[in-house]
């Protein structure tokens, strides 16, 4: 059993919790991701290792909820434990040696994914400009943590609540057209968000690495549910990536592929709201 | 012994009516009763000979266990079994029979063989009811060993050597123990309430299962070895599903076999929302391949209400790698044998979800090195099948993660472990391996006679260690 040691909302819908997972933190890299099940009925859920510590042991991850595993990992608190949790999956990210400038664009929860790549790089000594998107001025997460890893954040909401109205592309466009001279993009958010962001840095030439985030089952390339098309070919996301290069990606492939659960997704999230005892929630 | 019973053929097994039991996951086959099973074992000569014994991979003692049987002497009956073969109640439901014990039965010349499976599953089954599965008295010698996988070759190797006094530990990835056992073979051939006895029974041995542990991420078989274990067993079996590379084969609705039976095994996608993973409804199932993989896909695809379900293979009925048994039963169940043709593309319709499937039809030509008769193509026969979901059977391949992670260890082309036969010795000291990580995708009883081989092998490569 892995215990949750720590909780933190950092949103209405975004919740981080702190795991017991010694194994786990033992070998975790940025990149790299978890997969739990809190119960016997549970499904597997693949999560992002947003954080680790390898002399306490533990693993921090940070997520959306958004259907009901989601939710019910929301409503665990400390003390309580999950049944499974297993990780590191997933090729840790590499970042060629050459990389001097990035720009690390997180979308909504992908800020939380992209974080510890971008403290990752900071580390490094690589110029770090961090570009995170939300709908609005509630839903910003992480602005602590990502000012501390970034030379530059720059935060953008949908709806222009916080004082800075527009979307991630046309932030990062205009820090390229201003002068900054990126070697590498790393993208992580809402597919639409990676296919614009690849579109754009493709114009400019510019590397980018987006995470792939396909519907999994095992993680360990046994079932093939998670395979995404690269470059022409078929490839697992948990044994090759998640992490690939966005110029490669057909992302209409795997916008269609992550539908493929979606009626009975909402079956199984309204179901367990009438069992708890809520309404028929939105999501 | 008593004058042989000369009935010609193999007494029936009851079995859940082909109808009813196409709409249910319970067990197909429900077993002998105690008088069938004295009937059956009275068809056996027991043959000075036995040449039955020498189809047996494992050499259960065939002859001596029926003749026990006869007597009504189950228990002694199944501890004959297992003196050679851990898993009886397994193998007398899933082994390939037809072409292993009873191909080899004299009563097969003229009649049908002796039902030795049928026999064995009874007195196994009759051992688990009542009571008879002891645990031996074990001498630890706390030396520690190191399980990787736990599949059948993993439990086999795991259970000999925790009798053999050995402290083991089994490293399984995934949440739940038992391999291919678990989350490939349907509950309707392999109810998982047995899987999960025999696991318990190798618990009761002293073996320890970690689960969660993907070895290759989460531990090497390097940090293996320093945490004082002082030989591995490697037995990860072959997960890597092989795809067609046609067209369209990321279309939604395209599973692979493992994919597809794991959701309904594993994660039991039967029972969903109780269970929170889904699978989907869907009602013109095509699945492609011949094996047992392809049997159990089909056979769970009406299960989950299809309306209609294909098998389709590129060569003939006759050269289906499938036990005789499952492409029966999947017959009388309703599913429908398209034979001859192989797919050449998908087809989707615009949101991305199958809605057809094209294949050409084949004609058999020269035998290949299989002995096989290599099909091929008519080129202009193609035609179009309805369907709304593809499931691919075509094969597995090891997994490359162990290969990947271990620095030195000898591997064939395509991917599966070199190890010794007879020994499971790889070219790394300390480091053995077998079953489907070494032969490809095979059966049960040759991965567990595997795990028992290496678990000898391992035992005098320690003591001689010293
Ligand atoms: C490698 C990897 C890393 C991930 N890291 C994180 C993370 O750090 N934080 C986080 O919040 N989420 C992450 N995800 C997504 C997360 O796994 C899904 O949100 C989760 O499976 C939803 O489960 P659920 O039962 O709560 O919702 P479901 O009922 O399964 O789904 C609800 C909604 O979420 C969508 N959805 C389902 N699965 C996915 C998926 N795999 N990716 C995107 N959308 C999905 C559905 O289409 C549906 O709209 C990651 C996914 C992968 C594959
Ligand atoms: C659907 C289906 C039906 C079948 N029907 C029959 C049948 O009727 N009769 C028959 O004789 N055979 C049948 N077979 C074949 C038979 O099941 C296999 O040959 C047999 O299970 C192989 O045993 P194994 O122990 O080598 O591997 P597996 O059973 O595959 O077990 C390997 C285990 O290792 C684990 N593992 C893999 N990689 C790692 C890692 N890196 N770290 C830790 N653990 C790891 C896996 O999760 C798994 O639990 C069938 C197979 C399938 C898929
Ligand atoms: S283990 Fe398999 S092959 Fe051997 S006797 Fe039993 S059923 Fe036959
Ligand atoms: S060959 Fe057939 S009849 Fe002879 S001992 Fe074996 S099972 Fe009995
Ligand atoms: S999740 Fe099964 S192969 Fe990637």
């Amino acid at each position: 059993m892995f215990e949750v040691l720590e909780k933190r909302e950092l949103n209405e819908q975004v919740t981080l919790l702190k795991i017991a997972a010694p194994f786990v933190a033992k070998k975790a890299e940025p990149g790299q991701f978890i997969i739990f099940r809190i119960d016997e009925e549970g499904e597997r859920v693949p999560l992002t290792i947003a954080d680790f510590d390898r002399e306490a042991g533990t693993v921090t991850i940070i997520f959306q909820k958004v259907g009901k595993s989601t939710v019910r990992l929301g409503a665990m608190n400390v003390g309580d434990a999950l049944k499974d949790f297993v990780g590191p999956l997933g090729v840790a990210s590499h970042f060629g040696g050459e990389v001097k400038k990035a720009a690390i664009i997180g979308g909504g929860l992908g800020t939380a994914i992209a974080y510890p790549q971008a403290k990752k790089l900071h580390s490094l000594g690589v110029d770090v400009t961090s570009i995170c998107g939300f709908r609005n001025k509630d839903l910003i997460i992480l602005e602590d943590e990502m000012n501390a890893v970034s030379d530059k954040l720059i935060i953008t909401t949908d709806d222009g609540s916080n004082g800075n109205q527009g979307f991630v592309t046309t932030a990062l466009e205009n820090e390229i057209t201003g002068g900054a001279a990126f070697d590498l993009v790393i993208a992580i958010g809402p597919l639409i968000m990676m296919k614009f962001v690849s579109q754009l840095t493709k114009k400019y030439g510019i590397k980018t690495i987006v995470s792939m985030n396909p519907i999994m089952v095992d993680g360990t390339g046994m079932c093939g549910g998670c395979r995404v098309t690269v470059g022409g070919e078929t490839k697992f996301a948990c044994v090759d990536g998640p992490d690939f290069d966005g110029h490669q990606i057909d992302f209409d492939e795997a916008m269609r592929r992550s539908q493929m659960y979606k009626s009975q997704e909402k079956q199984s999230l309204e179901d367990h709201q009438c069992k708890i005892g809520l309404g028929k929630g939105e999501n | 012994m008593a004058k042989a019973n000369m009935t010609p053929l193999k007494t029936k097994m009851p079995e859940q009516e082909p109808l009813v039991r196409a709409r249910n996951f319970n067990e197909v086959t429900l077993g002998y009763t105690e008088e069938m099973a004295v009937f059956e074992a009275g068809r056996c000569l027991e043959c000075k000979n036995q040449p039955c014994v020498s189809g047996c991979p494992v050499g259960v003692q065939i002859p001596q266990f029926i003749a026990l049987v006869k007597e009504g002497k189950f228990i002694e009956g199944y501890q004959k079994i297992v003196e050679t073969n851990a898993l009886p109640a397994i193998c007398g439901r899933v082994c390939p029979q037809e072409e292993q014990c009873e191909a080899h039965c004299v009563r097969g010349i003229k009649d049908e063989p002796v039902g030795i499976g049928r026999l064995e599953r009874f007195v196994a089954d009759y051992a688990i009811a009542n009571g008879g599965v002891a645990t031996p008295e074990i001498k630890k010698n706390g030396i520690k060993v190191a399980v990787v996988g736990s599949g059948p070759a993993g439990l086999a190797c795991a259970g000999d050597l925790a009798k053999a006094g050995y402290s083991v530990t089994i490293f399984e990835a995934f949440h739940t123990a038992g391999g291919v056992l678990q989350y490939g073979i349907p509950e309707f051939r392999l109810p998982k309430k047995l899987v999960s006895t025999e696991i318990d029974t190798l618990k009761k041995l002293g073996v320890e299962i970690m689960t969660n542990m993907v070895i290759g991420k989460v531990l090497t078989l390097d940090e293996i070895k320093e945490m004082g274990y002082q030989a591995i067993f490697v037995g990860t079996g072959a997960g890597l599903p092989v795809f067609m590379k046609i067209p369209g084969e990321n279309l939604n609705g395209v599973f692979s076999a493992n994919e597809f039976l794991t959701r309904i095994n594993l994660m039991k996608a039967y029972k969903f929302p109780a269970y929170d993973t889904p699978l989907g409804q869907y009602k013109k199932v095509a699945v492609v391949g011949g094996g047992n993989v392809a049997m159990d896909a089909a056979r769970s695809a009406l299960r989950l209400g299809a309306e209609k379900v294909s098998i389709v293979y590129r060569r003939s009925e006759k050269e289906m790698p499938a036990r005789n048994e499952e492409i029966e039963h999947a017959k009388e169940e309703g599913v429908e044998m398209i034979l001859l043709a192989n797919p050449t593309r998908i087809l989707g319709s615009e949101d991305g979800w199958v809605n057809g499937m094209e294949v050409v039809k084949m004609e058999l030509g020269e035998p290949d090195a299989s002995g096989r008769r290599r099909p091929q193509a008519k080129p202009g026969s193609e035609y179009i099948l309805d369907v709304d979901a593809v499931v691919v059977a075509i094969g597995q391949t090891p997994n490359p993660l162990i290969k990947k992670t271990t620095a030195g260890l000898a591997t064939q082309s395509w991917g599966g472990i070199i190890a010794e036969d007879g020994t499971g010795a790889t070219n790394l000291p300390g480091i053995f391996a077998g079953g489907d990580a070494v032969t490809g995708a095979a059966t049960v009883i040759l991965a567990m006679g595997a795990g028992k081989d290496a678990a000898a092998a391992i035992d005098a490569y320690i003591k001689q260690k010293g």
